[in-house]
């Protein structure tokens, strides 16, 4: 039909030959569907805001500058009673933030080894890889975290009969209590030996492979590593004068007082996510090394490497390729399903903000933050694991 | 005209309540044919299923006098279990009709929610609940106590402003599910439990042993629990206040259940006008309602007395005393205008 037309451009084109043309059909479509878009858009936007000021509710965010008047059970930075809404929102990001990024260490880490071990040639290990895989890849994540949370209340003992360890580390079922450190004068040695160690060490990796590509030496880079980033921290505690002292956790009439401590319905959800989550990544790992050619190990194999060797240098980077994508999906599934802490009284993100949503009343104006503010992590994580897959895409020559 | 048309017809089916947020409640209700009520999850003697499913309990009778002033049938209710956290948001949305879920009444949630209350049928004050191994007799020794709360309720504010008033330390333990938080004071994830006196009373039933525990005696703030609705409809508003007027009303006038029908009869022009006997009466025709509105809510629930004792009072499980909720001719509050 297009051809015709173009073919003929003297005559008049009739309505009939638009509606064929598939170009003009195709942008009739997608201005129609980007008005419908908007149109929905702007409807929902409107009518809320009617019904909101039919039902004489007040609106806006000026709220979050308000006096919050509860307590947090866990926070990273100050907060109290006298905090506005504002901060106690960002409480619950930050916890929000820590319990995702410890459990996508933990997740990845022990996704790793059980999907490796699912290929084992070792049929305990195999079996048992995927007796985890397939237990924790089919129980819904809330029932994990009640799992380990009903588990640590009730088989853990009561806050009068705590479990003593070592160090003065009690144990109950009000969670963890460590020593607290205090550090006391120019213990920012401490860090800064560390950042040092670790620069440092880098250095010496770059200029070990490098000589290595020169001249064959191999270098311990390992070790050497370890001692820089270990022994120079070490070194720098005690040029300081050992500036470290310890706040003991001691039995008060209720409760442990001093001291720091892990909440159990930290450790719960932290569990929960990570060994949920890993039962994902574990598939994605098998998945991503079954994906290498065989020919590849077997080149490696031809070439006289060692089997350890074969893994390192020749399918894991290849498997890389295939694995990081879907590790993205599996790390965003993780950070967003820690709201489900709310459940067991972790004050995550959601749950410090409806809570502030229940006091103020402003529904709208607290769903939209934590709509924006978890858009934003899984947003920025991502961003994150694009860049990290560019990095490891196939460079083609 | 187009634009509300469009607007109402996409925005009932995006948001669901642009329709039933405007148009009159009562007319609403009697189209539907039953009062759609917001009540707690499960508090033992306010509201909870019984082993039939059937909702019991002193918010619930409420519900169920409401019902009985516009239907004449107190049966004709639907119950909503609300959370904490959700209740409001329900009531604002249309999605209950009336919120009777011990609520309290301050005056944040009267004008920036956009809730009306005006009749308190519990006046409650929040108290502290604790093992009787702790030996714990008051609040003020409380420093250094896991306490066990409920997210997003006034106990919650009280409780932080209590212990900072007093330069107490604790460490809140919170959850959004009342079911949660009994959970969590059973295991002995907390030293305290607290929430409203009626609240502690209630739940001290639920747990395995109830003669372990005990109720401290400070009452550190005032809880006048009430029945709440949306702003912005005042007949519904006045049906739903006078409701509970009715109760107490009927309780000062001595009107039961039982005698309802021979107190038609009276020679008491203000009994007789409050059962809508008396001749030319309008009360319950200007209310929206039939003129034996009253009457019907009596012979429905009984009067607040009746509702209170078979519910919470002395002869149940929670053995609660009139106390304050007494009527304001026996050294209580509970107290109602005039029905004239």
């Amino acid at each position: 039909m297009t051809d015709h037309a173009a073919m003929a451009p003297s005559e008049a084109r009739t309505l009939r030959s638009y509606v064929y043309d598939p170009r003009y059909r195709g942008i009739f479509f997608q201005v129609l569907t980007l008005l419908i878009v908007v149109v929905l858009g702007w409807w929902i936007f409107d009518n809320t805001a009617e019904n909101l000021a039919r039902s004489g509710t007040a609106s806006g965010y000026g709220f979050l500058r308000g006096r919050a008047g509860f307590d947090i059970g866990q926070s990273l930075i100050s907060y109290t009673s006298d905090s506005t809404y504002g901060r106690a929102i960002v409480v619950g990001f930050i916890n929000t933030v820590l319990v995702a990024v410890l459990g996508i260490i933990t997740a990845t880490i022990v996704g790793f080894v059980v999907g490796i071990g699912r290929l084992s040639k070792n049929w305990l290990i195999a079996k048992l890889c995927t007796l985890y895989v397939e237990i924790f890849r089919n129980i819904p994540v809330l029932l994990i975290i009640f799992f380990w949370y009903k588990g640590v209340l009730d088989s853990l003992p009561q806050v009068r009969d705590s479990l003593a360890l070592p160090f003065n580390v009690f144990l109950n079922n009000r969670g963890l209590a460590f020593p607290k450190p205090i550090w006391g004068e120019g213990a920012w040695l401490i860090p800064a030996a560390f950042l040092v160690g670790i620069i440092v060490t880098i250095g010496v990796a770059r200029w070990a492979k490098q000589r290595q590509a020169a001249t064959g030496k191999q270098f311990h880079t390992i070790w050497t590593g370890i001692g820089l980033i270990v022994g120079l921290p070490i070194l720098a505690f005690f040029v300081a004068g050992s500036p470290l002292t310890f706040d003991y956790p001691i039995a008060g009439r209720f409760n442990l007082t001093g001291g720091a401590r892990i909440l159990p319905e930290f450790v719960a959800l932290y569990l929960a996510l990570s060994l949920y989550t890993a039962s994902f990544i574990a598939e994605v790992i098998r998945a991503g090394i079954r994906g290498v050619p065989k020919g590849q190990s077997e080149a490696s194999f031809a070439l006289g490497m060692q089997p350890a060797q074969t893994t390192r240098l020749v399918v894991v980077p290849q498997a890389m390729r295939i694995i990081i994508p879907p590790l993205t999906s599996q790390y965003l599934n993780l950070t967003k399903n820690s709201s489900l802490g709310v459940a067991i009284g972790f004050p995550e993100l959601f749950s410090t903000t409806s809570t502030t949503l229940n006091q103020t009343g402003q529904a709208v104006e607290a769903i939209s933050i934590m709509l924006t503010v978890y858009l934003a992590i899984s947003i920025a994580t991502s961003l994150f694991m694009n860049w990290f897959n560019a990095k490891m895409a196939l460079v083609e020559r | 005209m187009k634009k509300t048309l469009l607007s109402a017809a996409i925005g009932a089916a995006v948001l669901g309540f642009a329709s039933a947020a405007s148009a009159a409640t009562l007319d609403n209700v009697k189209s539907k044919g039953f009062v759609q009520c917001g009540v707690n999850t499960g508090l033992a003697g306010f509201a909870a299923p019984d082993s039939g499913g059937n909702w019991t309990g002193f918010d619930v009778d409420y519900c169920r006098a409401v019902a009985a002033a516009i239907f004449g049938d107190p049966s004709k209710v639907k119950y909503t279990p609300t959370t904490a956290q959700v209740r409001f948001t329900a009531l604002q949305s249309g999605e209950i009709d009336l919120l009777a879920r011990n609520t309290t009444w301050t005056i944040s949630r009267d004008t920036a929610l956009g809730l009306n209350f005006r009749y308190v049928n519990y006046y409650d004050g929040q108290g502290f609940m604790v093992p009787k191994s702790l030996n714990v007799n008051s609040a003020l020794e409380l420093s250094g106590a896991a306490v066990c709360v409920q997210s997003g309720t006034t106990t919650e504010l009280n409780l932080a402003d209590y212990f900072k008033a007093n330069n107490l330390q604790y460490n809140p333990v919170v959850f959004e599910k009342l079911e949660e938080v009994n959970a969590a004071y059973q295991a002995g994830r907390c030293d305290v439990y607290t929430t409203d006196q009626s609240g502690l009373y209630s739940l001290r039933l639920s747990l395995s042993n109830p003669d372990e525990h005990i109720i401290l005696p400070e009452i550190i703030s005032k809880e006048p629990l009430g029945p709440a609705v949306r702003q912005g409809d005042d007949q519904w508003f006045d049906i739903v206040t006078w409701a509970g007027y009715a109760l107490v009303q009927a309780e000062e006038f001595g009107i039961t259940q039982a005698n309802v029908d021979e107190m038609k009869n009276s020679t008491n022009p203000d009994i007789r006008r409050f059962l809508g006997v008396e001749a030319d009466t309008k009360i319950g025709t200007d209310l929206g309602l039939t003129n034996d509105w009253a009457y019907n809510i009596v012979k429905g629930v009984g009067n607040y007395g009746e509702v209170f004792e078979r519910n919470i009072g002395a002869n149940t499980p929670l053995k609660i005393q009139r106390g304050l909720n007494a009527l304001w001719s026996k050294g209580g509050l509970q107290y109602a205008p005039p029905v004239r």
